[in-house]
């Protein structure tokens, strides 16, 4: 079959339960994903690292905790403004490490390439990569390759593996938020989503907006020195803000309220939301965190995160409630209420 | 954005929202006819802001909620042929038909597409020319002279490898059914602004002559709404029926000549069944026999199948007005976006899904 | 149903045989068919749908319409701040 390089990226979010089959709405980070979790994964692989769900897993080996993470990495386009999916192997599983406040130390990188692919593309995915594991100060120790065949893959996917050890005295858990705790959001939503639609031919609108994709461990380690009682943390990839909130609030039993008027988007951003009918707040980060902190130390966790350059943007973006457990609320900017609820699968642009 | 963000201004919003309240003396049902309308009236839970005594009720604007079953099975079976690429709007590919939908029968394999414009359909025609090119064509009279206009490319450019399965609606139609209905309750009607960008709103006059119920055209964002509430209101209050236009930066009577004529030169009005009312007569487009080429339900021979909602589903009712999504027994509970019973559940406009992303936390606190 | 979003446009082109806009909304741009506007032109403000332009907005109007709300808006925020604090003392 043909590249689809024309078209919207097809993701599926709604299924018919009666079917047997993988659909695109499963990789989407939404309640698919969570369900194929819940139903095929969990129960084969049942232990109490496994089961805390985050985005890393964190073992003990004599006195170490080590923070274990994998990740695979399909994107389509390769390249986008930005980055493309060398750098952002990199940074998405660092940042997994990051959010369990894992120091990242080493990272695999397995390729599996489709036949036909060219020489050039290769090169340039794989020093772009190492590029940002050193700019992230990581090594790759170890590879793997394989190859498809043509029309079995989407030219190139790249799985990695990553491991961090967690230094004494953090202990990060999406379970731990607690009623008045702050929300906080390390900066504006949606870049890398709408990098990736912008680079698609259906949908073909210039901007000025690059994928965020960025390496977050350094302005962790920054928070965490500045204010350790940060309960959690997570990063909105796919799914966005929504699936990272509503994530937290299931596991830690509360609700969240947030504040529509103080959630940061760019002006590209909310106008080519606007231009598709997509919403905001359901659209891929590669270089923002959420944090749940402490009610006391809010405001010194949100003068870290905006002292580094990746968080600059920084906002308090709600609290943890007691009310409304498990249900993520949002105050609009006309001050009435709704339910920021979890997508089956990835948004999809809308005419209507 | 200009000419957007001023609309949503909460101070502007408020006021609009006591004006109304000062001036209500009594019950009122309103409808808002687009499914563009309901989104934002529920996604601002704009409810919140308006008097008790003001009940809004959701009609059948949503294209993708009363595109009929058998049209989705086309469509399905069209993409099923190995020469078929099936381009579709994002807002298609989640719809049930009666066995399956285009996400699952691009799991079995199907060449299905999702673009933003039909511009985008036909330069895949162009750059595929062995792909039989079929754009999955739907919307009301806003979308048909987008598509009027793509079929006349088409023609110029000789892609005949492209064609519609078109399935457009008309909006007048389908209000004069539900005000014929002795089930009515619905005493003002927001008529759908961007339906009466292209067509004007003089259809809209003899509607609320003959039953003598008063219509606002209106906009999108909150401020058009409430507006537009308020001069329903008012007229209501003072017992008028006449047609007024809120959104005049958008709207006049007459509307948008030159896309009127190119809907006129390439689809002619028929019968049309709307999914969850029946069928309408003379309230659906289709192809012209000069534009033969391309069409789709010319081309493939498709034949149409009778078929039949789940039991439980009362998208009828829902689309009529004549209950809200969440006074259904299977709201939110055996119905849901994951698992939809019928169409309203699935379109990001429809009624019942509106209510379920937004709103479902009322219906949760109160049970 | 029927999202269209108003752009400005910046500048016109031919491609095709179609007259396209450069249209600009808030931080991004897109190519979109003008023809269903054919009086529009650059500078003008369009309704986009689906990529083509449906209808050039009556700017005029709109921001005389809008004064009246605003002001609307304005003398209630104001009436309440007296009620609040006629309340208070």
């Amino acid at each position: 079959m043909s590249k689809r390089t024309d078209t919207i990226e097809l993701s599926c979010p709604v299924p018919l339960p009666a079917r047997e089959k993988i659909l695109l709405g499963h990789g989407s980070g939404g309640r698919l994903t969570a369900e194929l979790i819940r139903d095929i994964f969990l129960p084969a692989f049942r232990n109490p690292a496994l089961e805390r769900l985050d985005d890393q897993a964190i073992v003990n080996i004599s006195g170490l905790r080590l923070a274990v993470t994998t990740d695979s990495f399909v994107v389509n386009p390769l390249f986008f403004p930005g980055g493309d999916i060398g750098s952002l192997a990199v940074h998405g599983t660092v940042n997994d490490l990051a959010m369990g406040g894992a120091q990242p130390l080493y990272l695999s990188a397995a390729f599996i390439l489709e036949e036909g692919l060219s020489m050039e593309t290769l090169r340039r995915v794989v020093d772009s990569l190492r590029r940002a594991a050193a700019d992230a100060g990581i090594e790759v120790v170890t590879g793997d390759t394989k190859v498809v065949e043509k029309g079995k893959g989407d030219g190139l996917f790249i799985n990695t593996t990553g491991i961090g050890v967690v230094p004494h005295g953090v202990s990060l858990s999406s379970d731990q938020a607690r009623p008045d705790d702050a929300i906080l959001l390390s900066g504006p939503l949606g870049d890398h989503g709408i990098a990736i639609l912008a680079q698609r031919e259906g949908l073909e609108f210039e901007s000025e907006i690059r994928s965020d994709s960025a390496p977050l461990h350094r302005m962790v380690a920054a928070l965490l020195a500045e204010a350790p009682a940060v309960r959690c943390m997570r990063d909105p990839t796919r799914g966005g803000l929504s699936s990272a909130l509503n994530e937290i609030a299931a596991q830690s039993g509360v609700g969240l309220e947030l504040d529509e008027c103080v959630i940061p988007v760019s002006e590209a951003v909310k106008s080519a939301c606007e231009l598709l009918g997509l919403d905001p707040h359901y659209v891929a980060n590669e270089g923002k965190l959420v944090a749940i902190v402490a009610p006391e130390a809010a405001e010194k966790a949100l003068a870290a995160l905006r002292s580094h350059p990746l968080g600059q943007e920084a906002q308090i973006i709600g609290r943890v409630t007691a009310s409304h457990k498990g249900l993520v609320v949002l105050r609009t900017v006309l001050g009435t209420t709704r339910i920021v609820d979890m997508l089956s699968g990835d948004q999809l642009p809308r005419i209507c | 954005m200009k000419y957007i963000d001023e609309y949503r201004d909460p101070q502007v919003a408020r006021g609009i929202a006591a004006q109304i309240a000062r001036c209500v003396t009594q019950s009122w049902v309103l409808m808002e006819i687009c499914g563009g309308q309901t989104h934002t009236l529920v996604r601002y839970g704009i409810d919140e802001l308006l008097p008790p005594q003001i009940r809004l009720v959701h009609g059948p604007g949503c294209p993708v909620c009363v595109t009929p079953l058998e049209t989705i099975d086309k469509a399905i079976a069209l993409a099923g042929h190995s020469d078929v690429t099936l381009v579709s709007y994002g807002d298609m590919l989640r719809v049930p038909g009666s066995r399956t939908d285009l996400f699952h029968a691009k799991a079995d394999g199907a060449d299905v597409r999702v673009v933003y414009s039909p511009l985008a359909a036909l330069r895949i025609a162009a750059r595929q020319p062995e792909r039989k090119v079929v754009f999955f064509a739907i919307g009301f009279e806003t979308t048909a002279p987008a598509h009027a206009l793509t079929v006349q490319q088409a023609a110029r450019e000789r892609l005949l490898n492209f064609s519609l399965l078109a399935s457009h609606v008309l909006v007048p139609p389908a209000i004069r059914v539900l005000l014929e209905s002795p089930r009515n309750r619905v005493q003002g009607f927001i008529a759908p602004g961007h339906v009466c960008t292209v067509m004007g709103w003089r259809e809209y006059e003899v509607l609320a002559k003959d039953f003598r119920v008063p219509m606002v055209v209106g906009g999108f964002e909150p401020a058009d709404l409430l507006e537009a509430i308020r001069m329903l209101v008012v007229q209501l209050e003072e017992g008028r029926a006449e047609v007024e236009n809120q959104y005049v930066r958008s709207v006049d009577r007459f509307g948008n000549l030159t896309a009127q004529r190119a809907m006129q030169e390439v689809f002619e009005v028929c019968d049309r069944k709307w999914r969850g009312i029946g069928l309408i007569p003379q309230s659906g487009l289709r192809l012209r026999r000069e534009f033969a080429a391309f069409d789709a339900e010319n081309i493939f021979a498709l034949e149409d199948v009778a078929v039949q909602e789940p039991p439980e589903c009362i998208s009828a009712e829902v689309l009529q007005g004549l209950k809200a999504p969440t006074e259904c027994p299977a709201f939110a509970t055996r119905c849901t976006p994951e698992k939809p019973l019928g169409a309203p559940m699935v379109s990001s406009e429809g009624a019942c899904a509106a209510y379920y992303l937004y709103r479902r936390h009322d219906v949760l606190c109160a049970k | 149903m029927c999202l269209a979003i108003p752009g400005k446009i910046i500048v016109t082109v031919e491609e095709d045989g179609v007259r396209m806009g450069r249209v600009q909304f808030g931080g991004i741009s897109r190519l979109v068919s003008l023809d269903l506007v054919p009086e529009a032109e650059p500078g003008d403000f369009v309704l986009v749908h689906v990529g083509y332009a449906i209808s050039r907005l009556d700017t005029e109007e709109a921001e005389r319409t809008y004064r009246l709300l605003e002001e609307i808006g304005l003398l209630e925020a104001q009436g309440l701040d007296v009620q609040k604090s006629s309340s208070a003392e």
